[in-house]
């Protein structure tokens, strides 16, 4: 791989065992100066481990890797001064208010709240009539928002988020995103994970990652245009037989529920619909609908 | 769908001191339906879910569930339910045999019926191999998709699943989903909390609470004709827009 100068994250094959259990595998990719990055995939893929290498709070086994300019290992302090961390787990003090939190980061870090608080303003009057209130009995979505403006008072270039929507509702989901595209306007990389596939649409480009490997790296619109299997959508009335006997169609290639219908992919080139309909109608169903669909981040991972 | 109502509630509210969790309440669920039970966070699911499995009495109204009363027969109400949540599931120290012997016992299982449930129950998630060792040693899926199993080993009319697939690869979320329709086919009814909007389609009926209220219920397919949106999320959104 390149190594650029406005790279502002860098990982060479980077590798992490614990005990016999490969965390991650020669991991490779670099990130852009300003570029929303993600990490796709579910628990255990090695998502936090390598944030947490990243971050230099973890050695990797092998591989190295710099974040805006300087090395994790040996100028790890530099890197401590200019990244954020929003770990998956709420890490913030829970008996300290929402804003003696904050203010206890800032002074950690050597400033103070107004001298920032541009970066955080947009983000911080929406916690702020709670700045009295304890940290710990904060709701879901507003624990995040605090977490994040600790993780931004001290003006870092880049930012590591580790799940930062996990668990949280979808009106608080999209809240968030549209705060990351705020600073990503602002010059702040963005290194995010998330086990939500429709959240990758929302990244400039994204790593699909499973069990310590990198599956594909590219945009989402390349990954979704590149696909070359076609989708359909396939509905009857009942849903649960309509999975069973799609299972057992002789032709098919995969068969997953996708929300009120199913995405059927035929290892046939020839595969004509109207021979499924047929097949279908042979098993008694009824409303049945056979239609091409657009392939989604979701249907790629799970072809990987 | 079977119009047998399993689940029956009637302005059922919960208040802590001044604050209304949950808002007068009214909504039945019907034998061998998936019933999605959504709302943002805070909107009061949790309160309600409580109230519904007999570990939270009610501040006024009622609610039956298998034909039991909240209020006064929580004890039956927790014999008749399976309950499943991703935070809680299995005890990561136990073996995969001592967890299912140990919840067997929990649910009123006698020894000759739980160890015929255990047998039966290995069998049928191919851990043969694994059986003896911890549960910590299994993937997320796996540990998912026993302690599914295990909350309905006393075979329930009814299953309580709180946000039961946070985290889990695309592939087993699917799979964890065919199980809940095989058992909806066999006439169990399944109650789910999630916060993927996409799962909210593979439920027959879903109710989407706002603000200790809910604000609507009514098949997938029927919410987004009535929202003009093309997607459960959008729904969603529309709804809860004013959160916060």
């Amino acid at each position: 791989m390149k190594l650029t100068l406005n790279m502002s994250i860098t990982v060479q094959n980077i590798s992490k065992s614990y005990n016999k259990i490969k965390a991650v595998e020669t991991l490779s990719f670099a990130v852009n100066e300003g570029e929303i990055f993600g990490l796709i995939g579910p628990d255990g893929a090695g998502k936090t481990t390598l944030f947490r290498i990243l971050t230099t709070l973890l050695f990797a086994d092998e591989g190295t890797a710099s974040v805006a300019g300087f090395d994790v290992v040996k100028e790890y302090k530099s890197i401590r001064n200019c990244v954020g961390y929003m770990p998956g787990k709420f890490s913030l003090y829970q008996d300290l208010s929402v804003e003696e939190n904050l203010t206890f980061f800032a002074t950690l870090f050597g400033t103070t709240i107004e001298e920032n608080y541009d970066l955080i303003k947009d983000i911080y009057i929406q916690i702020e009539p709670f700045k009295t209130r304890r940290a710990g009995a904060l709701s879901g979505g507003m624990k995040q928002k605090l977490a994040l403006c600790c993780a931004l008072i001290h003006k870092p270039k880049v930012l590591f988020l580790d799940e930062p929507t996990t668990g949280v509702d979808p009106v608080s989901r999209k809240e968030f995103w549209q705060m990351l595209k705020r600073l990503q306007q602002k010059g702040i990389t963005i290194l995010v994970s998330t086990p939500y596939m429709d959240e990758a649409a929302l990244c400039d480009r994204i790593a699909l990652i499973q069990k310590g490997k990198i599956l594909k790296i590219d945009s989402p619109i390349n990954i979704i245009e590149k696909y070359d299997k076609t989708i359909y959508d396939v509905r009857a009335k009942n849903t649960y037989q309509l999975l069973l006997d799609l299972k057992n169609h002789p032709s098919q290639y995969s068969v997953y529920a996708f929300g009120e219908s199913i995405h059927y992919t035929d290892k046939e080139t020839e595969f004509d619909s109207d021979t499924l309909k047929k097949y279908l109608e042979d098993k008694k169903h009824t409303e049945i609908e056979i239609q091409m669909t657009k392939p989604t981040i979701e249907d790629v991972f799970m072809d990987l | 769908m079977n119009q047998e109502k399993i689940i029956t509630v009637n302005n059922l509210t919960k208040e802590f001191g001044s604050f209304t969790a949950v808002n007068s309440i009214s909504f039945d669920v019907y034998k061998g339906e998936i019933f999605g039970f959504l709302g943002a966070n805070g909107a009061g699911k949790t309160t309600a879910m409580k109230m519904l499995i007999g570990i939270s009495k009610p501040t006024s109204g009622e609610a039956t569930v298998a034909g039991f009363d909240v209020k006064t027969q929580a004890e039956m109400v927790k014999k008749s339910i399976g309950y499943m949540s991703q935070k809680f599931s299995m005890y990561d120290d136990l073996t995969i045999k001592e967890n299912i012997t140990f919840f067997g016992g929990i649910y009123g299982l006698s020894r000759a019926q739980i160890k015929e449930k255990t047998a039966q129950l290995i069998q049928e998630l191919n851990l043969q191999d694994v059986a003896d060792k911890l549960v910590k040693s299994l993937p997320q899926g796996w540990k998912q998709k026993l302690s599914f199993s295990v909350a309905l080993l006393h075979e329930p009319k009814i299953v309580f699943l709180d946000e039961p697939t946070g985290g889990v690869d695309p592939i087993t979320r699917r799979q964890f989903w065919e199980m809940i329709y095989a058992e909806a086919h066999k006439g169990t009814t399944l109650f789910v909390t999630t916060h993927y909007m996409d799962e909210a389609e593979y439920c027959d009926r879903v109710s989407i609470m706002v603000e200790g209220k809910i604000e609507a219920l009514d098949s997938p397919k029927n919410l987004k004709q009535k929202y003009n949106v093309d997607s459960m999320n959008d729904v969603f959104l529309k709804l809860a827009r004013n959160i916060e």
